[in-house]
């Protein structure tokens, strides 16, 4: 198939930027959107011209780093997958496809399609993990039994991989969907009680210091997410939090 | 705590506990303004009640003055922050792929309520005030002493079909707004999602049953006067 591609270019983080259109042809329906962003690549390098720069790892809807805002949607028009796992056949011959980066304050671009989601890591910093020491005295995984229904709730907060797509279809630019999930992993677990008073205010004190926006429930960036994580999260996320400020 | 209500979660718990104080203000407002239908007596004790009993008068009424204030003005200073936090905007956005038009629209929705609202109290709250604690008659009796005022005024209000169509749009507009609000409150209120699914059926039959109500409230006495 043949298509016009409109792309956000953005030469550096400081450096204003634009849409630009480029054509790409014969692409394949089996492709993937970041194989059919190689070839876009390919002709351009061949052509002299500067290749699109975006982010990528692992390609198999794990790693979280492909971040791209396409056709108006985060990781493209298909639902539960990443943009590696986007593949060509959900457009058509003669399409034009608008693709942007993921646009919020918190995630300033870096150049084109590449953005910082560093303000994620700092958020997990202050509180997402557990502290215990691993080196050698590992419990046994049955010695503290859990429900099947709360292992499952913290198994699927679990699979949030961080890539941002919930705060870039946010309108307001939320990351509560992000924080929820990775609060929600621990405070279902016997093992994330311990420090579930201070991770949650600590978390969401660094969430609102990098400035994202205020969740307005819309639900946008659970039908958005690539792992289908829900906005019971995020009521989760609000009730430990007040738990949390009547504790202290 | 001051901490909690500074948090962008203590906000969404003010504002939905704002939300929800309003959402039973209005049921109760419907529930007297629906006696004007049916028995103008009726309807002139339970609006003398509720216009000279104190706990109504000193209490009630701050806190609702409170509640619609707060719920605006945050309403306007979390619009403020969520649109700073997206500097540069889309070129494409297809927000109806995933969210509905009543929960991405919440501001206008509210800032059409904030304009009736302006209207109700020039037309029913001023004068009503003017009435008890500027001139000081707390009678509600007619100016010929001849019974209560309220169902008078009532009607005569709704008169002028202008006034009537811009009640009726109005409460369109508080029927979306409720349609994502009334399950709004409860998720930011962090209730969990089984207790949600069964509020959620409630929420659309109140956001749809109570505006209608008040529509036709407007309209029976338009066309019965």
């Amino acid at each position: 198939m043949n298509l016009t591609l409109k792309i956000w270019r953005q030469k550096d983080s400081k450096t204003k930027g634009q849409m630009v259109d480029y054509k790409v042809t014969d692409i394949s329906e089996h492709m993937s959107f970041l194989e059919m962003m190689d070839v876009l690549n390919e002709q351009l390098i061949n052509t002299g011209e500067e290749p699109v720069a975006f982010d990528h790892d692992c390609r198999e809807g794990i790693c979280g780093m492909c971040s791209m805002y396409i056709n108006g949607e985060a990781h493209g028009p298909d639902r539960g997958v990443t943009t590696c796992q986007l593949h060509m056949r959900m457009f058509k011959d003669g399409d034009t496809i608008t693709i942007e980066p993921f646009r919020a304050k918190a995630f300033p671009v870096i150049k084109d399609l590449v953005v910082d989601r560093s303000s994620f890591d700092r958020i997990q910093h202050a509180g997402g993990y557990i502290s215990v020491n691993t080196s050698g005295n590992t419990q046994d995984a049955n010695a503290t039994p859990i429900s099947k229904h709360d292992a499952d709730e913290a198994m699927d907060a679990a699979t949030c991989i961080g890539c941002g797509a919930c705060v870039a279809t946010c309108k307001n630019s939320s990351a509560m969907l992000f924080v929820g999930a990775k609060v929600s992993q621990y405070a279902l677990l016997p093992q994330g009680q311990v420090e579930a008073t201070d991770r949650v205010k600590n978390m969401v004190a660094q969430m609102d210091l990098e400035g994202f926006g205020n969740c307005s429930n819309t639900g946008a960036c659970e039908i958005e997410c690539p792992k289908g994580i829900s906005l019971e999260n995020i009521a989760r996320m609000n009730r430990e939090l007040l738990k949390a400020t009547f504790k202290s | 705590m001051s901490k909690f209500f500074t948090s962008s979660i203590g906000r969404k718990y003010a504002m939905a506990l704002s939300a929800l104080f309003l959402m039973f203000f209005l049921l109760q407002h419907f529930a007297i303004n629906i006696l004007s239908v049916f028995s103008p007596n009726a309807f002139n004790e339970a609006s003398h009640f509720m216009g000279t009993f104190w706990v109504i008068q000193y209490v009630m009424q701050p806190i609702l003055i409170f509640g619609v204030m707060y719920h605006f003005i945050m309403g306007f200073i979390l619009e403020i922050k969520n649109r700073n936090a997206r500097v540069v905007k889309y070129a494409k956005n297809n927000g109806s792929a995933n969210s509905s038009w009543m929960s991405r629209n919440m501001i206008y929705s509210g800032l059409a309520i904030l304009g009736f609202l302006v209207l109700h109290f020039i037309d029913f709250w001023i004068p009503e005030i003017n009435t008890k604690y500027i001139q000081g008659d707390m009678s509600g009796l007619l100016a010929d002493g001849e019974g209560y005022r309220y169902y008078e005024e009532l009607t005569h209000k709704f008169v002028n079909p202008l006034r009537v169509g811009a009640y009726v749009l109005a409460f369109v507009f508080l029927s979306l707004h409720l349609m994502h609000g009334f399950s709004s409150a409860f998720q930011s209120s962090g209730v969990s999602s089984m207790r949600k699914e069964k509020l959620q059926a409630f929420g659309k039959a109140y956001a749809i049953i109570i505006p209608l109500g008040f529509i036709l409230i407007a309209l029976f006495h338009h066309f019965n006067h």
